[in-house]
């Protein structure tokens, strides 16, 4: 069982903004039902002053994910779209009261959905994080063992400090350490 | 706390007050360790050999010597399959499911890494073996075939008399998980012809801590924990006096308490099948409904994702479990729904239901009135679906 705060759970249970706006003026949507969270993101702008009236929400995911949506709305309302894109994933962690390790990736989802919905307001398309070819190893941050093996390559690594320097992987809940040493080892090894 | 309804019975279950009972002398009264020289420790070392018998019983091995007690179904399974492949050191291809709990799923990842070929025989998209696949991959080369009787995502059972016979017929020692059968389908080892067979005690009203290993006389298997001379120097380590008496009476329980299990518990599934699929709109069943452990249903919830359900349902005291722990968006939810050509996105959206004898038709109508209002919020605050645009 995951150790969700109070207010995770609170969130979960009575999410603020649910819902969708009708002909929005910024949508997007991020993630992917495969991958197990997808969460599309409405606005309503005030075009005058590019500021941010109404926000709304729906989210297929885990408790964590729906959460960090409903706190996503919360932040973003009455923000101009320059502030808003300055919403960070730990903005997010940190109105939740913090999140399991594991499901750090919930609150990257915020924020990457607050960046493609004002993008497409301003007619910009929005590069799409897909997921990358091969195994995940760092479950925080999503990050697979293609990506380790080409940076161990790339900058002749040798310890997995130097990999979550490079790639984040193994930065949050490090208990995917011994599997990015064994990477570097064998790669090493060839 | 509010009123529970446990209904997640494969994950491990209640202890059953007549096993809690026979376990108490040996804590505090009986506590000799079995092997010391005096008669005190005779009094915990004969409660052993007692249990031995009701394991030998159960599932009816010819010998009680050939049931080795251990620490879990994980060690049953993972001294079965090491030992057995370290007998034979001369062969390097070891047969399993593509299906397997975690216990043989993740150690064949060290197999691999050790040196074994390891092939994993494929299921169809209701879970079940492709026996013909199993005969055309058994080569010279093979020293083990180790595949589980059910399943315990699904609850799916594999043909394990035949595909036992099919390895005796090569002369290959077969091993079972049988840890999810036992005590919901009838289990005789001499009947199907296994050589090695897992159970665990805390899937069957003991507690946690206790496993047994069947080894039919004659299997070579060479040990997996080193050290003092228990269990007749299979297993080395200080007997788990209560949990051994307490899996003994549990087992002797299960006997008595199968009948129960196919017909009532079996019951009560079949309803909480039925009437969730006709009151919550886009649900499907996971796995062959006509080859299956009478106790266990997995149910897709479209649009919705498992963890979310389940604590949505924990809120109403109701206790399940999904396949997968959405850790990181990772796209491969379970690799027992994947094997089963089950869509990945889909697989996010299972929920595992298993009951045993202290379920009630009260639990059911409890279950099936109160899961429908929790689909529909979460399907309310999901994109898509029939809402989607």
């Amino acid at each position: 069982m995951w150790e969700y705060s109070d207010k995770v759970f609170e969130y979960f249970k009575n999410p603020k903004n649910m819902g969708e706006i009708e002909n929005p003026d910024g949508r997007a949507e991020v993630g992917s039902e495969s991958c197990g969270d997808l969460m599309l993101l409405t606005l309503r702008i005030d075009k005058a002053t590019d500021t941010i009236k109404d926000v709304k929400f729906k989210t297929f995911g885990c408790a964590s994910a729906i959460a960090s949506a409903s706190v996503l709305t919360e932040l973003a309302i009455g923000k101009t779209i320059d502030e808003a894109l300055k919403i960070t994933n730990n903005d997010i962690i940190r109105e939740l009261g913090g999140l399991p390790n594991a499901k750090i990736h919930c609150s990257v989802m915020g924020q990457e959905a607050i960046e493609a919905a004002v993008n497409n307001y301003r007619g910009i398309e929005t590069v799409i994080h897909e997921h990358e070819e091969g195994t995940v190893i760092c479950n925080c941050f999503g990050i697979t063992d293609k990506t380790i093996e080409k940076a161990v390559r790339e900058h002749n690594i040798t310890t997995v400090d130097e990999i979550t320097r490079y790639t984040k992987a193994g930065g949050a809940c490090q208990s995917c350490h011994l599997d990015i040493q064994d990477i570097i080892d064998k790669l090493n090894n060839e | 706390m509010k009123n529970l309804i446990y209904v997640d019975n494969n994950a491990t279950t209640r202890v059953d007050d007549k096993v809690m009972e026979a376990m108490l002398p040996f804590f505090t009264e009986l506590y000799g360790n079995p092997s010391s020289m005096y008669p005190f420790a005779l009094c915990s070392k004969a409660p052993i050999d007692k249990a031995r018998e009701q394991v030998a019983k159960f599932i009816n091995a010819e010998r009680s010597d050939e049931i080795i007690f251990t620490g879990c179904g994980t060690e049953s399974d993972n001294m079965a399959i090491l030992g057995a492949l370290k007998a034979k050191p001369d062969k390097k291809h070891f047969i399993t499911s593509s299906v397997e709990h975690q216990a043989i799923h993740i150690l064949n990842h060290s197999l691999e890494k050790m040196g074994y070929r390891v092939s994993r025989i494929s299921v169809n998209e209701e879970g079940l073996l492709n026996l013909d696949e199993l005969r055309n991959e058994i080569c010279d080369d093979t020293a083990l075939i180790s595949l589980m009787w059910s399943n315990n995502e699904t609850g799916v059972i594999f043909p394990i008399e035949e595909a036992a016979a099919i390895a005796a017929e090569k002369g290959i020692p077969f091993h079972t998980d049988a840890v999810q059968a036992a005590g919901k389908v009838e289990i005789d080892v001499q009947k199907t012809g296994v050589d090695l067979l897992s159970i665990s005690g805390h899937k069957i009203h003991a507690p946690k801590g206790v496993g047994a290993l069947y080894v039919k006389r004659g299997t070579r298997l060479r040990p997996f924990l080193i050290g003092g001379h228990q269990e007749h120097g299979r297993r080395a380590g200080t007997e788990n006096v209560p949990g051994i008496v307490g899996f003994g009476k549990a087992c002797e329980l299960a006997g008595e308490f199968i009948e129960d299990e196919v017909n009532r518990v079996g019951a009560l599934r079949d309803k909480l099948e039925s009437e969730i699929l006709k009151r919550i709109p886009d649900t499907s069943i996971v796995g062959s409904r006509e080859f299956r452990t009478p106790n266990t249903t997995n149910i897709i919830f479209k649009y919705v994702e498992g963890e979310a359900i389940l604590l949505m349902m924990a809120d109403e005291g109701i206790c399940a479990s999904s396949g997968s722990a959405c850790t990181s968006g990772s796209p491969e939810p379970s690799h027992v729904l994947s094997a089963m050509k089950v869509p990945i996105g889909v697989a996010h959206s299972a929920i595992r239901f298993s009951l045993s004898r202290y379920n009630t038709d009260e639990d059911v109508e409890f279950i099936i009135n109160h899961l429908p209002p929790v689909i529909e919020r979460l399907r309310e605050m999901s994109p898509l679906g029939s809402n989607r645009r």
